[in-house]
């Protein structure tokens, strides 16, 4: 795919989370707009997502972002027909939350600061199993106040685990305000790379940056790719609003959100 | 008992290439052997228990069995949301292995002391706990667990000398039966067993005859064999190196409630936070009345009552 074609792809998922969870009438879209280029450049990008126990494994370690997850399957027809639409319905797999039962997820998230560890055992699995397999962990900036985080940091630096790759949704925001009000995370590509990780900065919805940092792989070292977003990209009134890590959409917001969207696909 | 434990595994590992042994920086003069002969399944993943059960989540998933060893507190607890959110909720064959039960480790304090471990393992349906009472018991239970598809809490005393009359035995869920009696059935589980059964022989010098059996599992739980064992008797005493509260204990008297038995229940185990003193194992377990006097003093007592 194009780079093109990714903005098109990152555009439709963003698309289909504002249709989504304005049906389901739930929250979390400021957290999965955010990520929506990230799982773009991922899944359209160097994944290989069709190889049965030799795929190479996604890690939603914000698995608070899983619509943006869903949205990117279903786009990719890895859904059942329909199932995109049974989002947050009663007896449904796809929760807010990722289900490891639901064909395209690796691994059940939804606790922050976990995820890392589960990417980093999944790509020990694969150096051990002479493997060529890449593991991608995505995780939100907030997830860095996690102690066990840096636990995983640590350990995979160690291992070279240079088939792992983070992506770090550095949007600045958690769930109760702004990351430099709450736990200032500082230079955070300067604390990875101090921890032996392979760091690049990057510009979290440039689908042509985020190609170019996920090909810049090191030998020996783990891969971070700090990725700098906007919470709620894509739709203005939402953008860097802590309030949309709660609200959910009416008529008019959603109809407002789309028509935002739409525009800037054809502009 | 952790060493024949780990003999064992390494049996294990020589017949099945999944296994890997992870540790969190514990286990000198104990997991050398399987590094040795295993290196490139052995992992020391430093002090970093949660990590190490996350590590562990995705080598399983990836078709390993990884087996993860700490001291029991820091095996279980500290990392406890990793294997309830890990293990527990893919339905992967992670074996947590905790070291020490009880006051196993003795002068080291309570944050040494596993007293609530097989209590929090015990709420996970998923997870099934497995606490061998002597070291051939946790052999066989090594052994006849090895292709359990779902993860397992292995309690592993340091005490691991031979309990008379269970000559080896385990099966999964089941209660063994290590000493025939009609007056009391006393049910204990791990190593402190050997209490309960030298209980039962002091009460047989009074002329009471108690039964003694061991309860090897939760989840599964001996539930139908306690039913069945509590049946005849009119007092039973549990016997545990663990809070009385959420454990054996909380199991048999769930039992006897849901099976509307006529048995009394005396709950023996540890009733407050052993803080403010510490001592020998043996100290300890006088201190929380655990010891043969005391446990037979308590069925005595409520088979005959003063006065």
């Amino acid at each position: 795919m194009s780079s093109g074609e990714r903005k098109r792809y990152a555009n439709a998922i963003r698309r289909t989370i504002i249709e989504q969870s304005h049906r389901a009438n739930v929250g979390h879209i400021g957290s999965a707009l955010s990520i929506a280029d990230l799982v773009a450049a991922v899944m359209e990008g160097p994944a290989q997502l069709d190889r049965g126990a030799e795929r190479d494994r996604i890690v939603l370690s914000k698995g608070h972002a899983a619509l943006a997850l869903y949205a990117a399957l279903h786009l990719q027809n890895r859904l059942e027909d329909g199932a995109i639409d049974t989002y947050c319905d009663d007896g449904t797999l796809l929760g807010v939350h990722p289900e490891h039962d639901l064909d395209g997820v690796d691994f059940c998230t939804g606790s922050l600061g976990q995820g890392l560890s589960l990417g980093t055992g999944a790509a020990l699995a694969a150096k051990r199993q002479r493997s060529k397999r890449r593991v991608y962990v995505i995780m939100s900036d907030a997830e860095l106040n996690e102690g066990s985080t840096w636990e995983a940091v640590m350990f995979a630096a160690q291992h070279r685990l240079d088939n792992l790759t983070l992506l770090i949704d550095l949007n600045g925001q958690q769930a109760l305000g702004y990351t430099r009000e709450v736990i200032d995370l500082g230079a955070v590509e300067d604390k990875l790379s101090a921890f032996g990780w392979a760091t690049q900065v990057a510009p979290g919805h440039d689908q042509d940056a985020l190609a170019a940092a996920l090909e810049t792989t090191e030998m020996g070292r783990p891969q971070a790719i700090v990725a700098k977003t906007t919470f709620g990209y894509g739709v203005s009134f939402m953008e860097s609003q802590i309030k949309w890590h709660y609200l959910p959409l009416d008529d008019e917001t959603c109809a407002a959100a789309l028509a935002e969207l739409d525009t800037r696909v054809t502009a | 008992m952790r060493n024949a434990f780990i003999e064992e595994l390494v049996a294990l590992a020589e017949a099945d290439e999944r296994v890997m042994l992870l540790t969190g920086d514990l286990g000198f003069m104990v997991l050398e052997e399987f590094q040795q002969r295993f290196p490139e399944r052995f992992i020391n993943c430093g002090v970093g228990e949660q990590n190490m059960v996350g590590v562990a989540t995705g080598l399983a998933e990836a078709g390993f069995v990884p087996f993860v060893y700490s001291i029991a507190t820091f095996a279980t607890l500290r990392p406890y949301e990793f294997i309830r959110n890990g293990p527990a909720l893919h339905g992967l064959p992670v074996r947590v292995v905790g070291v020490g039960g009880g006051f196993d480790y003795g002068h080291n304090g309570v944050t040494h002391f596993a007293l609530e471990d097989y209590a929090v393992m015990r709420t996970q349906p998923a997870i099934t706990t497995v606490v061998p009472a002597d070291e051939a018991q946790a052999r066989t239970a090594l052994r006849k667990t090895a292709d359990l598809p779902g993860p397992i809490y292995f309690r592993v005393s340091k005490r691991g000398n031979e309990l008379p009359g269970l000559d080896g035995r385990f099966d999964l869920g089941r209660l063994t039966m290590v000493r025939e009696g009609e007056d009391a059935a006393i049910l204990a589980i791990g190593s402190i067993a050997h209490e309960a059964v030298a209980a039962a022989r002091k009460l047989e010098e009074r002329g009471i005859s108690a039964a003694v059996g061991v309860v090897p599992s939760f989840n599964p739980s001996p539930t139908e064999d306690i039913a069945a064992a509590l049946s005849d008797v009119p007092l039973a005493l549990t016997v545990e190196a663990h809070y009385r509260d959420g454990g054996l204990g909380s199991l048999v008297a769930e039992t006897i409630a849901e099976g509307g038995l006529a048995c009394r229940l005396l709950r023996a185990g540890v009733s407050q936070m052993p803080g403010g003193e510490t001592g020998s194992q043996g100290y300890l377990e006088t201190r929380h009345e655990l010891d043969a006097p005391n446990l037979a003093a308590q069925i005595e007592q409520a088979l005959v009552p003063a006065g």
